[in-house]
C-alpha cells in the first residue's frame, strides 16, 4: 500500500562507481530495509519494492545530483525519515536534499527528465582546448558513433564550457546536455568529440534537470 | 614496491575497461579497514574464484569475521581477476591486490586459501603468481608471506601439497586464531623452517615440507617419511565443539553475486551417510544451532544487512531436529516483511513440502529434489534408501501446492550401476511427469540434472574407480535419447569434466607437476564450461609422465595405502571399508542418529563430545557409550 512518497536527491560517490543501476536499486531497497522504514512493495507474484530512479547513471561516473522517488507504506516524519536513512546508508551515498512529494501517483521521475550537467575533470587538458570547445559549438552536426550507430551529437550538447569551480583550484570542463528519451548525450562521446580519452578524465553528474512541474499544486 | 597508491592510480586506469569492474574495488556496507600497523599480524582471506562466487562463500565471511574481532591481527580478502582484467593486470604491471587496503598480497604476513573443491587449483596458482609470490614452498624463503590452505579439498592436500607452508585440516574458526597467535609468538625475524616447526606442533596443521611421498614400483602410493621427527605422523582433523556465534555483519556487495542473501549456518555434519558423499563424512560429527540463536541471528541479519534473503545453510535442512518448530517460528516473526528465506537440501517426503509451504509464499519458481539414482537396488547401494513410490508421493504433493516445475538430481556412473539403472532415470522422470500432469495439467515441468559420480578420498567409495569417458558418453547418449518430450528438460555434465574432477580428487603429490604444467600452459577456471580445457591437462599428465587413469578409473585394491591415510578425519579407514563391503551386498546403513555405528568420531574425539554434552551433538553421549561396553 502506497502511503507516502518521498523524493530523494543523492550522491553516489567513489565507493559505488561501478555498481549498475540494477544494483543501485537493490541498494537502496538494503538501505531502506536495515533503516526500518516501510518501503511500499508492488502486489503480485514477485513484490518489488516501489522505487523510481529519475535516469540511470552510467557506470563509472559519480554524481552529486541524482533523484529517485520512494513509495512507504506507512507515514513517517522529515526527521524519522532523514535520521533512519542516515543510520543505514552505505559507503558511496550520501543524502543532499529531501522532499515529500504530494502527489502519490503523480508524474513518474523518467517522464520528468530533461536534461543533466556533467562535470569532466581530464588526467590533462589539451592547451588549445578553448579553440576546441568553440569549434564544436560551431559545428552545425557533430557525427559520432555510439554501440555501431550512426548519430548525431550536437543537438544533444545545451552547453558546453571550461570553467573553474568555486573554491576549487584545477579547472572543468561542464556540459549541460540533453537526457530526453531517446535523445541521451554522453559526457564521454562529448570527450571523444573534444579529442580527449575518456577513460583518463574523472566524470561527475551534478545535476539532472526535470520538467519545471511545481512540486505542490 | 609497489604500494596502495600505485595500485590505486593503475586501477583508475583499468577498472573502466574491463567487465563488472566493481568486483575489484571493495569498500561494501560491512567491509571491515583496519589500521595496517597498528596490528601484529595481515592474512589476506583469498578465494580463487571470481568475487561473484567468492563473496557467497560462508566459510570466506566467517574467518573474516573472527580474525577482525581480534585486535591483534587484520584479514582482508582477495578474488581473482576474470580473464579480462587478469590481461589488464599482467599488462599494466598490477598484481594481485587486498579490496580492503589496496595493498599488494605480498606485503601480507600470511596468505589464506579457502579451497573447498579442486577446480579452484589452477586459479589458485594464478593467484599466487599475480601476487608475485613463488608458487612453490620451496622456493618462498623468509621474506615471502607464509601461504597456507583449508577447505573440504584440503582433506587429501597432496596434489597440492608442495606449493602450501601448511594445510589447515579440519574447521578454519577452530584453529585459524591459534595459527595467529603462534606465529605473533615467534621473534620478528623468525626464520621460516621455526615458522613451521611451530605451526606443526598444532594440533590439525600439517606441514607438507616435513613429509616425503614414497611409492611402490607399480605406482602407487607406499608411504610417508617424516624428515622432521618432530612432526606428528597423523593429522587428526580439528573440529569446534559449538558452533560459534555466526557473522552477524557480512559484507553486503554493490554488484550481483551467486547468492544475494545472509547465509545463516544452522546444522554442520550430516548423519545420513551417502556413500558417495564427502561432505557428509569430511564434516562429521553433527552439530547444531540452537533454534533460539537462528532466530536471534536473524532478527540481527536483516537490519545489520538490509537482505531480503536468508539462506538457512546445512547439508540436509530437514534432518535439523527442530526444523518445524523453526519455520513455524519464522513465519511468525518475519511474516509481512517482504523476507524469503531458502532452505536448501530438503529430504524427499512429505514434511519437506510442508516446509516449502510454510515458506515459499506466493512464487513457486521450482522443487528441487535429489533421489540421486533411480532404481531401489542403486539407491541402496549409494546408502540413500527411498522408494519410488515415496518420490512419487511427495512430486505428487508438490505439484498439488502449486509448484509447476520438479527438478531431479540424478548422478551416473554409480558403481554396479547398469544400462538398466540409467534407463530407469528417464522412466523415473517421466513417472514423476505423468504425476504432474494428473496434478497440473500440461504446466507439469520435469527437469532432470545429471551429473558423473567421482570418487573422493575419506569416504566409501574411495576405492572404486571413475567410470570411463566412453561408459559415461554412452549413458548421456541414452538419456538425451530418452529424456525428451514436452514438459521434460535434461541437464548434464560432460564426461571429461568428471574425469578432470576424479584426477585431483584422489590425487598424490606427484598430481602437483600435473597441476603446475596445466597452469603453465593456461589452464584456469577449470571449473567454467567455457574455460575448461581437457586437451590442457592431457599434455599436462604428459609433461609430467604420469597416466591420467591411474587416478581416474583405475579401482583401488582393498590394501591399498592412500596418499591421504595421514589424514584423519576422525572417520576410520575400516569403518569406510565395512560400509563400502555393505553396499556391495546392496545393504544399507540407517540414519546414525537413530543407532551409532562407530565410525570414528566418538573416540577421535572423546575429550571434545565430553566438554559438550547433550542434544548439541546428534552423537550419542560419551559415558553412555562407555558404560555399555
Amino acid at each position: 500500500m502506497k502511503m507516502q512518497r518521498w523524493r530523494i536527491t543523492f550522491a553516489k560517490t567513489e565507493a559505488m562507481r561501478y555498481t549498475g543501476h540494477l544494483d543501485l536499486i537493490l541498494t537502496w531497497e538494503r538501505t531502506f530495509r536495515r533503516s526500518g522504514l516501510p518501503l511500499s512493495y508492488s502486489e503480485g507474484f514477485n513484490p518489488r519494492p516501489v522505487i523510481n530512479l529519475a535516469a540511470p547513471l552510467p557506470l563509472g561516473f559519480t554524481s552529486q545530483g541524482e533523484i529517485g522517488d520512494f513509495w512507504l507504506s506507512s507515514i513517517v516524519t522529515m526527521h524519522e525519515f532523514s535520521s533512519s536513512l542516515d543510520r543505514a546508508l552505505p559507503p558511496g551515498l550520501a543524502i543532499q536534499h529531501l522532499e515529500e512529494v504530494p502527489h502519490l501517483h503523480g508524474d513518474k521521475l523518467p517522464s520528468l527528465v530533461q536534461a543533466a550537467i556533467y562535470r569532466m575533470t581530464p588526467e590533462q587538458f589539451p592547451p588549445d582546448l578553448k579553440d576546441r570547445i568553440a569549434q564544436l559549438l560551431s559545428s552545425a552536426t557533430l557525427p559520432s558513433e555510439r554501440k555501431g550507430k550512426e548519430y548525431d551529437l550536437r543537438p544533444l550538447i545545451y552547453d558546453l564550457t571550461l570553467t573553474v569551480p568555486k573554491g576549487l583550484k584545477p579547472l572543468v570542463i561542464e556540459t549541460k546536455l540533453s537526457l530526453l528519451p531517446g535523445a541521451t548525450g554522453r559526457p564521454d562521446e562529448v570527450l571523444y568529440a573534444l579529442g580527449i580519452d575518456p577513460l583518463s578524465a574523472n566524470i561527475c553528474r551534478m545535476t539532472v534537470l526535470l520538467k519545471n512541474i511545481p512540486l505542490k499544486s | 614496491m609497489i604500494d596502495s597508491d600505485q595500485i590505486t592510480k593503475k586501477l583508475r586506469k583499468i577498472l573502466p575497461t574491463v567487465t563488472v569492474p566493481g568486483r575489484y574495488t571493495g569498500g561494501e556496507y560491512n567491509q571491515i579497514r583496519k589500521n595496517w600497523d597498528e596490528v601484529e599480524l595481515r592474512v589476506g582471506l583469498i578465494f580463487p574464484e571470481i568475487y561473484d562466487l567468492g563473496m557467497s562463500n560462508l566459510g570466506l565471511m566467517v574467518l573474516y569475521d573472527l580474525i577482525n574481532r581480534s585486535p591483534r591481527y587484520l584479514a582482508e580478502r582477495a578474488f581473482v581477476p576474470w580473464i579480462d582484467m587478469e590481461d589488464a593486470m599482467r599488462t599494466a604491471g598490477l598484481p594481485l591486490y587486498s579490496l580492503e587496503s589496496k595493498r599488494p598480497l605480498i606485503d601480507f604476513d600470511v596468505l589464506a586459501f579457502s579451497l573447498p573443491y579442486e577446480s579452484l587449483y589452477t586459479n589458485f596458482l594464478n593467484a599466487l603468481d599475480l601476487s608475485e609470490v613463488p608458487l612453490y614452498s620451496s622456493d618462498r624463503d623468509d621474506s615471502h608471506p607464509l601461504v597456507i590452505a583449508g577447505g573440504h579439498s584440503t582433506f587429501n592436500p597432496e596434489p597440492i601439497a608442495p606449493f602450501l607452508d601448511a594445510v589447515v585440516i579440519g574447521e578454519g574458526e577452530e584453529i585459524i586464531l591459534e595459527i595467529l597467535d603462534t606465529l605473533a609468538g615467534l621473534p620478528d625475524r623468525a626464520r621460516k623452517s621455526r615458522k613451521l616447526n611451530s605451526l606443526s606442533a598444532l594440533g590439525g596443521v600439517y606441514v607438507p615440507a616435513f613429509y616425503q611421498p614414497n611409492y611402490r614400483a607399480d605406482g602407487t602410493f607406499s608411504h610417508l617419511r617424516r624428515n622432521n621427527t618432530a612432526a606428528p605422523e597423523i593429522i587428526l582433523k580439528r573440529i569446534i565443539g559449538k558452533l560459534p556465534p555466526p557473522p552477524l555483519n557480512p559484507i553486503v556487495p554493490y554488484v550481483d553475486t551467486v547468492h544475494n542473501r545472509a547465509p545463516l549456518e544452522i546444522m554442520r555434519g550430516c548423519t545420513r551417510g551417502c556413500r558417495f558423499c564427502h561432505a557428509g563424512i569430511v564434516t562429521r560429527p553433527v552439530r547444531e544451532r540452537s533454534k533460539e540463536e537462528i532466530l536471534a541471528a536473524m532478527e540481527a541479519l536483516i537490519p545489520n544487512t538490509g537482505y531480503s534473503e536468508i539462506g538457512l545453510l546445512s547439508l540436509s535442512s530437514s534432518d535439523y531436529t527442530q526444523i518445524i518448530p523453526l519455520i513455524k517460528a519464522i513465519n511468525e516473526r518475519f511474516s509481512g516483511q517482504n523476507i524469503n528465506i531458502s532452505l536448501p537440501s530438503l529430504r524427499i517426503e512429505s514434511v519437506s513440502v510442508d516446509l516449502m509451504d510454510a515458506l515459499a509464499g506466493k512464487r513457486r519458481s521450482g522443487f528441487t529434489l535429489a533421489p540421486e539414482a533411480a532404481t531401489e537396488r542403486l539407491r541402496a547401494i549409494i546408502n540413500k534408501p527411498i522408494s519410488d513410490q515415496q518420490l512419487l508421493d511427495t512430486a505428487r504433493e508438490i505439484y498439488s501446492r502449486g509448484w509447476h516445475t520438479i527438478k531431479l538430481y540424478f548422478m551416473i556412473g554409480h558403481p554396479s550401476e547398469t544400462q538398466e539403472d540409467v534407463q530407469a532415470i528417464a522412466d523415473l522422470s517421466k513417472r514423476v511427469l505423468a504425476v504432474g500432469k494428473e496434478e497440473s495439467g500440461n504446466k507439469a515441468k520435469v527437469h532432470t540434472s545429471v551429473s558423473t559420480f567421482v570418487p573422493k578420498p575419506h569416504t566409501p567409495f574411495q576405492w572404486v574407480g571413475v567410470a570411463s569417458r566412453d561408459d559415461i558418453q554412452d549413458k548421456i547418449d541414452l538419456l538425451q535419447n530418452e529424456v525428451r518430450g514436452k514438459g521434460l528438460k535434461l541437464n548434464w555434465n560432460a564426461p571429461k569434466e568428471t574425469h578432470f574432477e576424479a584426477w585431483l580428487s584422489r590425487g598424490d603429490r606427484r598430481l602437483s607437476t600435473v597441476i603446475y604444467h596445466a597452469w603453465a600452459n593456461g589452464a584456469r577456471f577449470d571449473a567454467w564450461q567455457e574455460h575448461f580445457d581437457f586437451d590442457t591437462w592431457l599434455q599436462a599428465f604428459d609433461e609430467a609422465g604420469l597416466d591420467p587413469d591411474f587416478y581416474s578409473t583405475r579401482e583401488r585394491a582393498e590394501d591399498e595405502d592412500f596418499p591421504w591415510d595421514h589424514i584423519n578425519i576422525g572417520v576410520k579407514k575400516s569403518f569406510l571399508l565395512q560400509d563400502y563391503h555393505l553396499s556391495q551386498e546392496g545393504k544399507t546403513r540407517p540414519d546414525c542418529r537413530d543407532e551409532c555405528f562407530a565410525c570414528g568420531i566418538l573416540p577421535a574425539y572423546n575429550a571434545l563430545r565430553h566438554e559438550y554434552p547433550g542434544e548439541l551433538w546428534l552423537c550419542p553421549e560419551v559415558s553412555r557409550l562407555i558404560k555399555k561396553s
